[in-house]
C-alpha cells in the first residue's frame, strides 16, 4: 500500500497542470465535507448549548450558545432522572454482558479454530443461519417463556438475552483473530507442559487482546444504547437501564428542554469520552462487527 | 472382520493403551472443545433457536400469551393479517416506504461522501470521526434532539421561517400524517449513513492506487474514474449493504416507537409496531407472532434473492 502510495506522489509532481487542477477540485471537496460534518456535528453542540440554558432563553434563543451558563439542569437532571439508579444499572448491564461474552464466546471461539471438534463447520452454519434470524420472530415466545421461568423485570434475564443476541458476532469476530495466530507458538506452550486452559490464558489470550477490545467495544456500545429489548423485559424503574429510563423522563419532562438536554448529554458523555479515546478501535471495530442484524 | 483376530493376538497390556488412547484422544479432540463451546451455545439455543421455532407453532394458536387457554387455529391468523387487518396493509406499505427511502438517500449520500473524502490525504480522520459521532448515540439520545429541532415553534423550521421570512417551514414534522413517516426516517438516516459511509470509505482505500493512475493515463475523466474503477471496487460491500439495509427496513422498530408510536393516526405504523401492540399491549401473542413471521418471511426472501443472484453468476 505504501509503495502504491509513493508512486501516484510521484505522479502528481511530475503532472504540475493536473496537480493544480486537483488542489482546486480538493477545495469543492473539503467545503462539501465541512457541510455534511456541520450536519453531523451541529445538532450535538445544539444539544449541549440547550442543556446550560435556563427553561425561558431555550424559547426564546432555541439554537444559539447560551448567554448564561447554568450548570444547575445538570443537577436537576441527574435527580429528577434517577440518574444514580440507572447510571450504575447500565453499567451492570454493559460490564456483565462484556464478561460474560468474552469468556464464553472466547472459550467457544478458541475450540472452533483450533480444535475443529466434529460438527464445528455445522456449528459455524448454525451461527451463520441464526444471525439472520429477526429479532422479531422470537421475541414473543421469547418473552413468555422467560415469564414462566421468571426471567421476565429480571436483571439477569435481560443480560441472558444480550448475551445470547451478541454471540454469533463474537464468536465470528474472535475466531477469526485466533485463526490468524501462529500456531507453533501454542505447540511451543505444550512442550513445555501448558494444558489446554492455559494455551488460552498464557498465550492465545494475549496475543488476540485487540480482538478482544474490538469486541467489548461493539458489545458494549450496544448494550449501552438498547431500547427495544429493555423497554420489553424490564418494568421496574429501579432496573431499568438508562435508555428507557431517560425515554419516560424525556415524556414527563417533554417541556423542560433544558432538563432532557441535560439528561441525553449525561448519557451520551461515557460513550463520546471513550470514543474520542479509541476512535481507530470503535469506527474498525463497528465496521467489522455492526454489520449485524 | 479382519480386525478380530488382530484383537485376539493383542496382550492385555496393549488392549488398555490404545483404549487409553482412544479415550485420551476423544476427551482432548471432542469432549474438551465441546465443553468450551456449549455454555455460548446453549444460551443462544434457549433465547433465540427455540423461541424463533416456538413463534412458528405459536403464529397457528390463538394464545394471549399468558395462561394457559391455547387453542390451535391453524392459518386463521394469517388469514386475518392478509386479508381482514386493515391497519397491516398500511403499515406493509409504510415498511416498503422506509425501504426506498433507506435504499437511495443513506446510500446516495455516503458514496457521494466517501469519495470526497477518500480523495483527500490530510484531515481525512477528523472528517472521518466527526462524521462517525452520530453512529454511537443511543436512539433515545438521536430522538430527544430531533423532537426539538423539527418542533414547529422552537426548531430549525421556525428559524427559516424567521430567517427567509417564508411560511411553510414552520410545521410540525412528527405531528402531521404526511410528514411523519419521512420525518422518522430523516431522523433515523442522519444517524445511520455515517456508519454506511465508513464502510464505503474502507473499501475504497483497499483499491490499489496504480488502478487510478492507468485510468488516468488512458484518459478517464472523474466520472469515468468513478464509474469503472471505484465502484467496481466497492461493489462488494455495497451489495452486500444493500441487501442488510433491505432486510432492516422490515425489522425498523426503535426510531419509529421513540418518535410517534406509529401515530398520528397510525400514518408511521409499521409491522414491528403494530406486532409490539399486539403481543404486549393487547395481548395478542398468536397474533403478534404470526407477524414476526411475516417479518421473517420478508427477510429470508431478500436472502434468497441475494443467493439466487450469486448462484446465477453475479458477483455479490
Amino acid at each position: 500500500m505504501t509503495a502504491f502510495g509513493k508512486v501516484s506522489l510521484r505522479g502528481n509532481i511530475l503532472q504540475r497542470g493536473r496537480s493544480k487542477e486537483r488542489s482546486r477540485l480538493l477545495v469543492f471537496n473539503h467545503a462539501v465535507l465541512l457541510l455534511l460534518t456541520a450536519f453531523a456535528v451541529l445538532p450535538l453542540l445544539i444539544l449541549f448549548f440547550n442543556s446550560l440554558k435556563t427553561k425561558a432563553e431555550i424559547g426564546a434563543n432555541p439554537l444559539g450558545p447560551p448567554n448564561q451558563i447554568i450548570a444547575e439542569n445538570y443537577i436537576n437532571a441527574w435527580e429528577q432522572g434517577n440518574f444514580a439508579t440507572t447510571m450504575r444499572n447500565s453499567v451492570i448491564y454493559v460490564v456483565v454482558t462484556i464478561a460474560a461474552e468474552l469468556v464464553l464466546g472466547g472459550l467457544a471461539a478458541y475450540a472452533l479454530a483450533r480444535k475443529k471438534p466434529p460438527g464445528s463447520d455445522l456449528l459455524m452454519l448454525y451461527f451463520l443461519v441464526a444471525s439472520t434470524i429477526p429479532l422479531w420472530m422470537y421475541i414473543v415466545p421469547l418473552y413468555t417463556q422467560f415469564r414462566i421461568w421468571g426471567l421476565v423485570g429480571e436483571v439477569h434475564g435481560l443480560i441472558i438475552i444480550y448475551i445470547a443476541g451478541n454471540a454469533p458476532l463474537t464468536i465470528f469476530l474472535l475466531r477469526s483473530y485466533m485463526i490468524d495466530l501462529p500456531r507453533e507458538l501454542e505447540d511451543a506452550a505444550r512442550v513445555d507442559g501448558a494444558n489446554e486452559l492455559q494455551v488460552l490464558t498464557r498465550i492465545v489470550l494475549p496475543l488476540t487482546k485487540p480482538g478482544f477490545l474490538t469486541v467489548g467495544l461493539v458489545v458494549g456500545l450496544g448494550v449501552w444504547n438498547e431500547f427495544t429489548l429493555a423497554l420489553t423485559f424490564i418494568y421496574d424503574p429501579s432496573r431499568a437501564p438508562v435508555t428507557t429510563s431517560f425515554f419516560k423522563f424525556t415524556d414527563r419532562f417533554a417541556r423542560d428542554w433544558a432538563l432532557t438536554s441535560a439528561g441525553a448529554v449525561i448519557i451520551i458523555f461515557p460513550v463520546m469520552v471513550l470514543f474520542l479515546a479509541l476512535q481507530r478501535q470503535f469506527i474498525e471495530g463497528l465496521a467489522e462487527g455492526g454489520i449485524k442484524t | 472382520m479382519a480386525t478380530i483376530p488382530q484383537k485376539k493376538i493383542a496382550t492385555g497390556f496393549l488392549d488398555r493403551l490404545t483404549d487409553e488412547t482412544w479415550r485420551y484422544k476423544f476427551t482432548r479432540n471432542v469432549l474438551i472443545p465441546w465443553l468450551f463451546i456449549l455454555p455460548l451455545l446453549s444460551i443462544h439455543v434457549f433465547v433465540v433457536a427455540i423461541p424463533a421455532v416456538q413463534g412458528i407453532y405459536m403464529s397457528l394458536t390463538d394464545w394471549s400469551g399468558v395462561g394457559r387457554n391455547v387453542e390451535f387455529i391453524g392459518l386463521a391468523n394469517y388469514q386475518e393479517l392478509l386479508f381482514e387487518d386493515e391497519t397491516f396493509g398500511k403499515s406493509l406499505t409504510n415498511n416498503f416506504i422506509w425501504m426506498a427511502f433507506f435504499l437511495t438517500v443513506p446510500f446516495i449520500l455516503a458514496l457521494f461522501c466517501a469519495t470526497l473524502l477518500s480523495q483527500i490525504k490530510r484531515g481525512g480522520m477528523a472528517y472521518r470521526s466527526m462524521l462517525f459521532i452520530p453512529y454511537v448515540l443511543a436512539s433515545v439520545v438521536t430522538t430527544a434532539i430531533w423532537r426539538n429541532l423539527l418542533s414547529p415553534r422552537k426548531g430549525i423550521g421556525a428559524a427559516m421561517a424567521n430567517l427567509t421570512g417564508i411560511e411553510g417551514f414552520d410545521i410540525a414534522y412528527l405531528g402531521r400524517s404526511e410528514t411523519a413517516l419521512l420525518s422518522i426516517a430523516f431522523i433515523d438516516n442522519w444517524h445511520f449513513w455515517g456508519f454506511l459511509m465508513i464502510l464505503f470509505l474502507a473499501a475504497m482505500q483497499a483499491i490499489p492506487p496504480v488502478l487510478y493512475d492507468a485510468a488516468k493515463i488512458d484518459g478517464a475523466n472523474r466520472w469515468q474514474e468513478f464509474r469503472h474503477v471505484t465502484l467496481p471496487g466497492i461493489r462488494p460491500i455495497f451489495l452486500f449493504m444493500f441487501m442488510m439495509v433491505a432486510i432492516w427496513s422490515f425489522l425498523a422498530f426503535d426510531y419509529i416507537w421513540l418518535l410517534t408510536q406509529g401515530g398520528p393516526g397510525g400514518s408511521s405504523e409499521v409491522i414491528a409496531t403494530q406486532l409490539y401492540k399486539n403481543a404486549f399491549l393487547r395481548f395478542e401473542g398468536g397474533y403478534g407472532a404470526a407477524q414476526g413471521v411475516v417479518i421473517s418471511i420478508f427477510a429470508g426472501f431478500i436472502i434468497m434473492i441475494f443467493v439466487t443472484l450469486r448462484r446465477r453468476g453475479w458477483d455479490i
